[in-house]
């Protein structure tokens, strides 16, 4: 199954991943504020998550690690 | 099993990008190469004048700071004094395509056996958006707030085009990092600088164009969108010189 983790304090809450993801699973926390005042990107339903890292590929910041 | 992680040749300092600044995308790009061709023990990074002059910090090789437009001289000391080694330059638009234009044009036309990646975002970034030689015409910029006019300002300077016209080059391509398979092919591209370095076969420049969403005044969605929409018509991406494809023929 696959999993994706993020590295909630250096994300800069740019978004790209949310755009990236081709089922649409990711986007920007609407509770959480991280350590530099970002809303950080959040996976919503990891079940669906098929590991293709788009998300991954597209974060500026190599806040994502996929495992699949 | 872990598909997708930060490279091992970039460190672990935090980048100080804006959000959205696609320079990260092509640091990682260039350590995944470094990584991947397991030359991160004997290779030499040059940095720039502009947003990525801090990049000593972020990659894990050894880094020299150039003058400003300089990198491509200090890269052919390094290389001819250390021709063991890997040595590439990572330099933006208005340091390698207006102050260093001079050191860009007789490295290639040397065929200096140096890895250049050139990243194209058509403005002075960290100095407060200010236009570039590679601004488009119409853009407006905090030095052109009417729109570029190519009347008093001239035209863009492509830089794969004009390269192309010299001898020298080994390989010469431009890619985007706008989307996911832009940022496929854009690593396919830098990996074969780095390979055509390690072959021997000299002078390789990868053209990245690149979004700066602060500067253009647009959120990071927009900014990748103006690229497919504004900056790939007038820069349109592809090979624009590959010696040994050419010699193949």
């Amino acid at each position: 199954m696959a999993k994706v983790t993020f590295a909630t304090d250096t994300c800069k809450g740019c978004g790209l991943c949310v755009d990236a993801c081709p089922k649409g699973l990711l986007q920007l926390s609407k509770e959480k504020i991280n350590k530099k005042g970002h809303h950080p990107a959040e996976i919503t339903n990891q079940d669906e998550c098929v590991g293709c890292a788009s998300c991954a590929i597209m974060c500026p910041d190599c806040v994502i690690t996929v495992e699949r | 099993m872990v598909v997708f992680e930060k490279p091992h040749a970039l460190t672990d300092a935090p980048l100080h990008y804006c959000p959205g600044c696609t320079h990260g995308i092509i640091h990682r790009l260039v350590a995944e190469a470094i990584d991947e061709l397991g030359i991160e023990g004997k290779t030499i990074g040059i940095a720039p004048v502009g947003c990525a002059v801090m990049a000593y910090d972020y990659f894990a090789c050894d880094m020299i700071e150039a003058a400003h437009g300089r990198a491509p001289a200090v890269a052919t000391g390094a290389k001819r004094a250390n021709p063991d080694n890997i040595v590439f330059s990572y330099q933006g638009d208005g340091d390698l395509a207006s102050i260093g234009t001079a050191e860009t044009v007789h490295a290639a036309a040397r065929n200096e056996n140096i890895t250049v990646i050139f990243v194209n975002n058509a403005i002075y970034g960290m100095t407060g958006g200010q236009m570039a030689p590679t601004s488009l015409p119409g853009q407006v910029t905090q030095t052109s707030p009417y729109g570029r006019d190519p009347k008093v300002c001239g035209y863009p300077v492509k830089v794969c085009e004009m390269l192309a016209q010299l001898d020298g080059p080994e390989y010469l391509e431009r890619v985007a990092v706008n989307s996911v398979a832009n940022v496929r092919a854009a690593k396919k591209a830098i990996r074969k600088a780095f390979q055509n370095q390690i072959d021997g076969k000299g002078f390789s420049l990868v053209e990245v164009i690149s979004a700066c969403p602060t500067n253009w005044g647009k959120t990071p969605q927009e900014a990748l969108k103006w690229i497919d929409e504004a900056m790939i018509p007038y820069y349109p991406l592809g090979v624009y010189k590959d010696r040994s494809k050419e010699a193949a023929q």
